[in-house]
């Protein structure tokens, strides 16, 4: 299998999975609503969202183990239609692994194979299985029962029992969830690599945008059963579509404003306490029209002197809390216009910053071209 | 509180205590205990009476118990994708089924058996030369009736605490519904349908109210130790007990062992 390298221009590989208009309704619940989704050969694709909003029916749509009540679900240009979920070329490591407390971990593995028809020589299966389990780095884990694999251990079983089969698709339904943070980390890192080396296209869910953000080629935000945005990791931070979006993936002060004027991509606003700033505008504005801004707490800055540089716009705001965070440390300021605002001041700029403690008041500086204007919900 | 328990424990244990103590005695006596011996072991395993009965209750109790653990089983898997109100009446007809006295049970397969036979008799018998009767095959029926009742009781309790996701993992896996049923779901069953199958093994050994009804011309060892008793109780009476009572204990024991192991193996 060949897989276009990461930072090729992954529009060009094939759609190798598709949602068209599917919506699955449990009684009166909407799961998911008009899903509208191309994934390509590949690529390493997240479902998004707060727990609740959808993912894991999507995921299970494409697993087969879930029917769409409207719509349809192609896999390699194949419509699946009521095609069961052991006649589909993908695979899924479950949340809570679900690996079959009878059986070793070999034989958990190799599980997929004994389902071929024709039959898998033996011989064969044990090679792959082998194999398998090396990809995973047990390779003498093999004649162990279940329950004498740790839970790290047992989430890899769970990856070679998956990825045995060679599935078009990988679906991983929150795979991390039940892992301790450390090895969280090492898993994330060890599942982005597997995909590199197979090939695979995997589709992940999760609710962590951490773990979104750092893993994925794209990412799928939804919301109430919708898709609220499609994107790199960096679209979704830098260009959010929506309140919910800049506020789910990071964290973002939200302002009101009103604009301006408009040049190619650009538009001038004001705030609400009459300062202008520059922000980026994707839509089309018209001077007059009230708009929602979005800017990240580390596109701001602080200042302790008066004087503020040329391109940047500064309003004073009073020290309400401060959070030491390691590499950075959050401010949260009050305005008495504005509201609270949110500034992440980083490590070094600290120095700068005598006196900056909690009840001061000092200035906001806003560089010209950080933030955006947020779309309707 | 600790004395009182202990009365209680005496109360209950202290007379089967002292049918398995006398059956070692050497005399003839069945309530004295005169030397030790195991004389009246070796007359019971001799008598042809004996071991007709013995042979009787134990391919009863076999044939039951591997009817009632199949059909409870298909039962109790039938049960689980039931849903609503036909479900709380299959469920509470289960129970009942284990709550009504075992001598109603005899009492209504008796005459529910009689009728039927009653009915096809006067056809059947200048068609084949056959005539159906009570005996083997209306006492296994009494049997798997209520016996099944506890497989399904028990299977059932294992199909809830199953992860239902063991089913789509192999589902997603390949294996098609009927490969599935044979490689996850009936060998994680098997302990409870085990359990099962000697509980209802047990019941069927030990039974003899019901046998007393359907039994016909056959008799097993409950029946052959009452029939007996009524010539007089001799310890060769302590000693059958003593033995049934074994293979009882043994195989509750055994059945225990087995619901335990299925509840602690992991999901
Ligand atoms: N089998 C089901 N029956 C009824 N409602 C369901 C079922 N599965 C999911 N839902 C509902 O659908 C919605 C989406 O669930 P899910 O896809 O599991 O969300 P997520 O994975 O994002 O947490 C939730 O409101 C959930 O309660
Ligand atoms: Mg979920």
């Amino acid at each position: 299998m060949t897989a276009p390298t990461r930072g090729e221009d992954e529009s060009q590989a094939p759609v190798i999975a598709e949602f068209v208009d599917t919506t699955k309704r449990f009684g009166d619940i909407v799961a998911a609503e008009r899903l509208n989704l191309q994934i390509r050969r590949g690529e390493f694709l997240s479902f998004l969202g707060p727990s609740g909003c959808g993912k894991t029916t999507a995921l299970r749509m494409l697993a087969g183990l879930e029917t769409p009540t409207e719509g349809r679900i192609l896999i390699d240009g194949q419509d699946m239609g009521d095609a069961p979920a052991h006649r589909r070329p993908v695979n899924m490591v479950f949340q809570q692994y679900a690996l079959f407390p009878h059986m070793t971990v070999a034989e958990n593995v190799g599980y997929g194979l004994r389902q071929r028809r024709p039959r898998m020589d033996r011989a064969e299966i044990a090679r792959r299985v082998d194999r398998a389990l090396e990809t995973v780095r047990l390779s003498d884990f093999g004649p162990r029962r279940i329950w004498q694999m740790s839970g790290g251990q047992q989430q890899r079983v769970a990856l070679a029992r998956a990825i045995v089969n060679e599935p078009k698709v990988l679906l991983l339904d929150e795979p991390m969830a039940a892992l301790d943070a450390k090895l969280r980390g090492e898993m994330q890192m060890e599942l982005l690599s597997l995909q590199r080396v197979l090939g695979i296209t995997f589709i992940l869910v999760t609710h962590d945008q951490q773990e979104a953000l750092s893993m994925s080629d794209r990412i799928c935000l939804m919301g109430q059963g919708r898709i609220v945005q499609i994107g790199t990791p960096r679209d979704l931070y830098d260009r959010p579509a929506n309140r919910y979006a800049a506020g789910f993936v990071g964290s973002a002060n939200m302002l009101d404003a009103t604009v301006q004027s408009t040049a190619d991509g650009q538009a001038r606003v004001a705030l609400a306490d009459g300062s202008s700033v520059t922000v980026f505008s994707a839509g089309d504005r018209a001077a007059g029209d009230r708009v929602a801004i979005a800017v990240r707490p580390e596109a701001l800055r602080l200042s302790v002197s008066d004087s503020v540089d040329a391109g940047a716009t500064g309003f004073a705001a009073t020290i309400t809390h401060k959070t030491f965070l390691g590499e950075h440390i959050e401010c949260l300021l009050h305005h008495p216009v504005l509201g609270q605002l949110q500034v992440n001041v980083p490590r070094q700029a600290e120095r700068s910053l005598p006196g900056a403690d909690v009840g001061r008041t000092v200035h906001v500086l806003w560089d010209h071209g950080s933030g955006l204007i947020l779309g309707q919900d | 509180m600790r004395i009182y328990a202990t009365l209680v424990y005496l109360f209950l244990y202290l007379p089967i205590g002292i049918i398995a103590l006398f059956s070692f005695s050497a005399g003839r006596s069945a309530s004295q205990m005169q030397g030790v011996s195991v004389v009246w072991y070796g007359k019971a395993l001799s008598n042809p009476f004996v071991i007709d009965a013995l042979k009787t209750s134990a391919s009863v109790a076999l044939t039951s118990a591997v009817l009632a653990s199949v059909f409870g089983t298909m039962a109790a898997l039938a049960l689980t994708g039931m849903k609503g109100r036909l479900r709380v009446l299959f469920d509470a007809m289960v129970y009942i089924a284990i709550m009504i006295p075992g001598i109603v049970i005899g009492i209504a397969t008796l005459i529910a058996l009689v009728t039927v036979f009653d009915s096809v008799n006067p056809w059947l018998e200048p068609l084949t030369g056959y005539r159906l009767s009570m005996g083997f095959a209306s006492l296994t029926a009494a049997h798997v009736l209520f016996t099944m009742s506890l497989v399904i009781v028990i299977v059932r309790a294992r199909i809830e605490a199953m992860d239902r996701s063991l089913i789509e993992a192999s589902s997603d896996l390949g294996a098609s519904p009927l490969a599935t049923f044979w490689q996850v779901t009936l060998p994680l069953l098997f302990p409870a349908i085990l359990a099962g199958f000697l509980l209802a093994f047990t019941f069927s050994f030990d039974d003899f109210i019901i046998a007393f009804f359907v039994a016909g011309s056959e008799t097993t060892l409950p029946i052959y130790i009452f029939s007996s008793i009524r010539r007089g109780v001799t310890p060769e009476i302590n000693a059958i007990g003593t033995m049934v009572m074994a293979t009882s204990l043994l195989l509750l024991v055994l059945a225990q062992t087995m619901l335990r192991r299925a509840g602690t193996s992991k999901q």
